[in-house]
């Protein structure tokens, strides 16, 4: 997606309220179990389904400390075609919860853009709410590579 | 692995749909041993318009002597598929006989004899006529791309910061170019350059880092031969992976796919009826996004320095490698007719420097640039007794060369370095000058570190590096080849998992295991790292020459490769 820095600031305002979740330093890193009951938890024990929900990573981190993010779900953001809210998560770092950003019919467009933190190599998760109670997914692997020796 | 008859097939389907192509002809150009200007430029013009290919020259002004890898694995989808395909099987697939000139071109096989016999390839004023003879048989139908890493990997273009390269190409005058290598001047130097270049540069998956948006062009039109065409640039996505980050903090990289798919639907909205995308990806990169994208019709591939005599169909999109160092350029002929290619012809053009006539007024130019630089460039260090050349995928001699000089003066037990693809070769008996050495370390963050390094930090960087070889998704790579390792041997498993391709790490010294608790004295060069402090790499090569004026390359068994 090209956005200009006009509509960049746009989307990520439109996100009518971001709960950010700070990577706490835990000692074990997040299992995948407890990423599975995250997105349990978020979709109310509902498996979700792929489609409407895209995220867009970079395969490889230039930055594991900011690596941007953005995600997008297909939809009219009116009536019952409304997404409610998007749950992001990392499954290898220690706290997988990375953010939750809600959304409204004020909204307009449910899309979000962010940084986040990745500890190492490992798979950003998105995950969709609707208000029809409909759940959708999209992962990608992000590689965090010590660099140095192409050409 | 296609058979030569599958791979042929493949080509041929479209050449045969859409008239007649030079596929097939290649093997019968082959066989001709005879060598002239006219033989090598032989091309009856076809269709509309002439796409002309080069891609990284690595700064190479002069003719060179460059050796093509004895081992180039592919992973995944790629294993076994071209440019996968080396030495013999090379030869075989392409029907080109072993000690002919397109053997010693495409082959490292019997090399060092056959450089002997058919002399140095490439050279900007050779390039420069056979340039001009195209755009006198198409005149103004023709685009000359760039496919960049064409400011960097020469003692001139090192002392010039590029500069040197900047005025030969400008007198080129290619229509555009992206980059890599490029950005290793550093931000500020290349806006600079940017800014008086009479072409576009272009690289639609370069953002500004800050405010997330594209910081270059994507795309330029134009018109040539009543066809509209778009050129979209795509620079090396691991830029600031592969190199100095901080060295251009403001712009991001990366695939973007979905950025190059909607430039391509923009492109056709504005009328295009050819889309090249003009890349840095590497060829496997490149290939799998052929095969995701709709709408491409030609790929100018570039970053992994693969030549190949004919192009490769993916779905409906032609795929050109045009080698590298100034060795070839490629003529891809297009009949383009509402919109769609209805047939084309190719030719990788070798660029013999005995028999191509160097263009006058590039000649003159390129000594001019040269000329401040000229006793530094030809002073000898030392003499080599065996071939000196770096393409493969774990090791060269010229790195062995390299990683010697760091054990011996940086007094070390392990050296590290980099895998890089560029650098020219000596052959045996040559002097080794300080030009041949530059053309091995000619860069701009070139510090000997020394350090110490515990055996598991070694093993990671060792995996680190290999997935970035061999991930079976190519969009994981970033091209490049194995770091290069001294004083230690390993064994690798390309077809491993990331963190358990690499096994039997022992240090040579003593033949004991590498202990991953126990530190080891490290040297190594071009880290990434803001502020890594040592003289830099040649220096350390030139004082490790003063005291071994005979240097002999032996064959190097440290790497076992398994699986």
């Amino acid at each position: 997606m090209k956005l200009d820095r006009r509509q960049a600031l746009v989307l990520t305002g439109s996100a009518a309220f971001i709960a950010m979740a700070g990577l706490g330093v835990g000692p074990a890193a997040a299992a995948a179990e407890d990423t599975e009951k995250k997105i349990m938890d978020f979709t109310g024990g509902k498996a979700p389904e792929s489609g409407k929900i895209s995220l867009t990573a970079p395969e490889i981190a230039e930055n594991g400390n900011t690596v941007p993010i953005t995600v997008e779900v297909e939809s009219a953001m009116t009536g019952d075609d409304m997404v409610q809210s998007v749950l992001i998560l990392a499954d290898g770092n220690p706290n997988p919860e990375v953010a939750t950003f809600n959304f409204t019919a004020l909204s307009g467009t449910a899309a979000a853009t962010t940084r986040m933190r990745l500890a190492k190599t490992q798979s950003v998760i998105a995950v969709a709410k609707m208000a029809d109670g409909s759940v959708f997914m999209d992962k990608k692997e992000v590689k965090v590579t010590i660099g140095g020796c192409g050409g | 692995m296609l058979s030569r008859r599958e791979f042929l097939m493949a080509t041929a389907a479209l050449s045969a749909i859409t008239g007649p192509g030079l596929v097939g002809k290649w093997s019968r150009a082959a066989a001709q041993q005879a060598l002239s200007e006219d033989v090598l430029l032989e091309f009856e013009p076809f269709g509309n318009l002439t796409l002309v290919h080069i891609t990284d020259i690595h700064a190479q002004l002069m003719p060179v002597y460059f050796r093509e890898p004895s081992i180039n694995l592919g992973a995944g989808a790629a294993a076994g598929l071209p440019p996968h395909v080396s030495g013999s099987d090379f030869l075989k697939l392409y029907k080109i006989e072993p000690g002919s000139p397109h053997a010693y071109t495409l082959t490292s096989e019997d090399f060092a004899a056959l450089a002997k016999t058919y002399g140095k390839m490439g050279g900007l004023d050779r390039i420069a006529t056979i340039i001009k003879r195209i755009r006198s048989a198409r005149g103004d139908n023709m685009l000359l791309l760039d496919g960049g890493d064409t400011w960097q990997g020469s003692y001139t273009s090192l002392k010039t910061k590029g500069q040197d390269m900047v005025d030969a190409f400008n007198a080129l005058a290619p229509d555009a170019m992206t980059g890599h290598w490029e950005f290793t001047y550093g931000a500020d130097r290349v806006q600079e350059i940017i800014e008086g270049l009479s072409f576009p540069f272009l690289g639609g998956n370069i953002y500004d880092a800050e405010w997330n948006e594209p910081a270059f062009d994507a795309y330029k039109m134009f018109e040539k031969g009543g066809v509209k065409i778009a050129v979209l640039g795509q620079a090396f996505p691991y830029t600031p992976i592969a190199n100095p980050r901080w060295m251009f903090p403001n712009w991001s990289f990366g695939i973007r796919e979905e950025d190059v798919a909607k430039n391509v639907e923009s492109a056709r909205a504005e009328g295009a009826e050819l889309v090249v995308l003009l890349s840095h990806n590497g060829f496997d990169v490149d290939r799998a996004m052929a095969s995701r994208i709709e709408g491409i019709d030609v790929i100018l591939t570039g970053h992994t320095h693969d030549a190949l005599p004919e192009p490769v169909l993916v779905g409906k999109t032609l795929l050109i490698a045009s080698g590298s160092h100034g060795k070839f350029l490629s003529r891809l002929d297009l009949d383009v007719r509402g919109g769609e290619v209805k047939g084309f012809r190719h030719r990788l053009i070798p660029v013999f420097s005995d028999v191509i006539t160097p263009d006058a007024d590039m000649t003159k130019l390129v000594a001019d640039l040269r000329a401040p630089y000229e006793a530094e460039l030809k002073r000898e260090l030392a003499t080599t007794q065996g071939l000196l050349y770096r393409r493969g995928n774990f090791n060269g001699t010229f790195d062995d060369l390299i990683c010697q000089a760091l054990l011996e003066v940086r007094e070390a037990d392990i050296a590290l370095s980099p895998g890089f693809r560029w650098g020219t070769s000596v052959l045996p008996g040559q002097a080794i000058t300080v030009e041949d050495l530059h053309n091995a370390c000619a860069m701009t963050y070139p510090a000997a570190y020394r350090s110490t390094m515990t055996g598991q930090m070694l093993k990671d960087i060792l995996e680190d590096v290999a997935d970035n070889l061999f991930n079976k998704d190519p969009y994981y790579q970033q091209g490049g080849d194995m770091v290069r390792v001294g004083g230690m041997g390993y064994a690798i498993d390309p077809e491993g998992a990331m963190g358990s391709r690499v096994s039997k790490m022992t240090l040579l010294k003593t033949g004991e295991a590498i202990d991953s608790a126990k530190e080891y004295a490290v040297a190594g060069w071009a880290s990434v790292n803001e502020a890594t402090e040592g003289p830099p790499i040649w220096e350390v090569v030139e004082t490790y020459l003063t005291s071994h004026k005979v240097v002999t390359p032996e064959e190097n068994r440290s790497v076992e490769i398994i699986g």
